[in-house]
């Protein structure tokens, strides 16, 4: 039980809006299906979420924004990211977005979107799925 | 290859650090070697352990630290230690929240730390995290446990100085006494001293110490108050940190505690190397034999486990 590879997520809200009740659902699904979460709160610049995720060497980081200011804050984490040379963080987003930013977000290199009234399970689910741990991705670095 | 891991460890380099750590924590093959080589590169930063009861403002109190440390132009890593929930495995790993806003300070260095079943509030992999921060050049080592009520001594024989916190009134002092903890903290801290009792607190814990008895040139552990909420106290937390490591070096505190810590991972390797070997080269028919004789009483735990170890010395 003590070596072994655990997925490592971040979950983090940017912007200006203080409802963390959503991320912290979140975060204790992710743990109780065994994954270590890093929680950084409320009221994260991109920078910080992104220097965070990398000195914790996370696979995934799952954003919440119910401010609107989504599309820029949620770019802005994946182009850091990818300056940093850690674009091989996947990157998941959820709150209240239009459909039109759905299709930009995931242009600008977001994974997926999560909107409003997804069920727990579906997000699960999907990183079930979709995410491994960066040491088990075959190819990148 | 590994000179080439080595060197961007040295120089600082963040993300290979952080998969270092990460490698270390999932038992990544080719991680042991790489911490090898690295370790000639350690033995330099100075490690300050932070313990208590949970919720004393632990983390928050690091927060305070960390801006302090840094005003004072020194770098920091901060080994923050959360449980791993014993039912799923995962971990809510929290510390970091109180912290958050050193994240892009590239002087400061942070990273939670899940125990992954390990006791002792502090997580199997903590003692390699601080190598490789310490490799990193990082001048300030802070080491938060989990509290754990009487657990969390073993931070103590891996910290140069330790630091308890505790909060006013909180009764933590019998729990203290039990778990040995007047006996080897450096420093107290009594946390929360907006909060009524504080002083009496301070009070208590001072007569307590009294009691013990101690040579003169032995360290005299003091104790402080401080909202870590209002910043305040923490000048003197770091001044009373830096008096004991200059006690420390002054005498022979420092040589006794490096040495105790060699010996804690000297121990601690022999203990892994032993239980993998064991893992990977006892046959497993002949450990479930072993274990039907224990149940049917024809041996005994100690006679059985001299036959394996026999076995695994001899090759
Ligand atoms: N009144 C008061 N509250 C404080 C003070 N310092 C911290 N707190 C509060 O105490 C709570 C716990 O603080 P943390 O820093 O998370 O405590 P901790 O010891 O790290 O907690 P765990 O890691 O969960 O054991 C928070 O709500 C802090 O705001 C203080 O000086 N006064
Ligand atoms: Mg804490």
């Amino acid at each position: 039980m003590e070596h072994q590879t655990k997925l490592r997520v971040l979950v983090a809200k940017p912007g200006l809006d203080g409802h963390d009740r959503g991320v912290k659902i979140i975060a204790r699904a992710f743990r109780d299906t065994g994954y270590e979460v890093i929680y950084t709160g409320v009221h994260q610049t991109p920078e910080q979420i992104v220097s965070a995720a990398i000195q914790e060497d996370v696979d995934l980081i799952g954003l919440s924004c119910l401010s609107g200011a989504h599309l820029f804050l949620f770019n802005e984490v994946v182009r850091q990211l990818i300056e940093q040379d850690a674009g091989d963080i996947i990157v998941i987003g959820g709150g209240i977005i239009p459909e039109e930013d759905i299709t930009r977000l995931k242009g600008a290199g977001i994974k997926e979107i999560f909107l409003p009234g997804t069920s727990l399970d579906e997000i699960l689910k999907w990183v079930e799925e979709n995410v491994k741990p960066l040491s088990q991705r075959g190819g990148s670095k | 290859m590994t000179v080439e891991l080595v060197n961007r460890i040295l120089e600082g380099d963040v993300r290979t650090a952080a998969r270092l750590m990460r490698g270390i924590e999932d038992g990544a093959a080719d991680a042991f070697g790489e911490m090898a080589d690295l370790y000639p590169h350690t033995g330099k930063a100075y490690i300050v352990g932070i313990t208590g009861a949970p919720g004393g403002g632990k983390s928050t109190l690091v927060d305070t630290l960390i801006t302090t440390f840094r005003q004072r132009d020194m770098t920091l890593g901060v080994v923050a230690i959360d449980p791993t929930s014993p039912f799923t495995g995962g971990a809510i790993l929290g510390d970091r929240v109180r912290m958050q806003k050193h994240s892009t300070d590239s002087g400061v260095f942070i990273r939670s730390v899940a125990t992954r079943g390990w006791l002792g509030g502090l997580a199997r992999a903590a003692v390699s995290i601080i190598h490789i921060m310490d490799a990193m050049g990082k001048d300030i080592i802070l080491v938060e446990t989990v509290g754990i009520g009487q657990q969390e001594v073993d931070v103590t024989r891996l910290a140069d100085t330790s630091i308890f916190v505790l909060t006013p009134g909180s009764g933590d002092a019998i729990q203290m006494m039990k778990a040995g903890i007047l006996e080897v903290a450096d420093i107290f801290v009594v946390n929360k001293a907006d909060l009524e009792g504080a002083s009496r607190s301070k009070m208590e814990l001072q007569a307590m110490l009294g009691m013990k008895s101690g040579a003169c040139e032995e360290w005299e552990p003091s104790v402080l108050l401080t909202e870590a909420v209002n910043n305040i106290g923490i000048e003197e937390l770091v001044d009373e940190i830096l008096k004991h490591q200059a006690f420390l070096v002054s005498g022979e505190g420092m040589e006794k505690r490096r040495k105790e810590r060699a010996r804690l991972e000297l121990t601690e390797a022999i203990e892994s190397s032993l239980k993998d070997y064991i893992d990977s080269n006892v046959d497993k028919a002949f450990l479930e034999k072993l274990v039907d004789d224990l149940v049917q009483r024809r041996t005994n735990p100690q006679a059985a486990a001299s036959q394996i170890i026999g076995k695994s010395i001899k090759r």
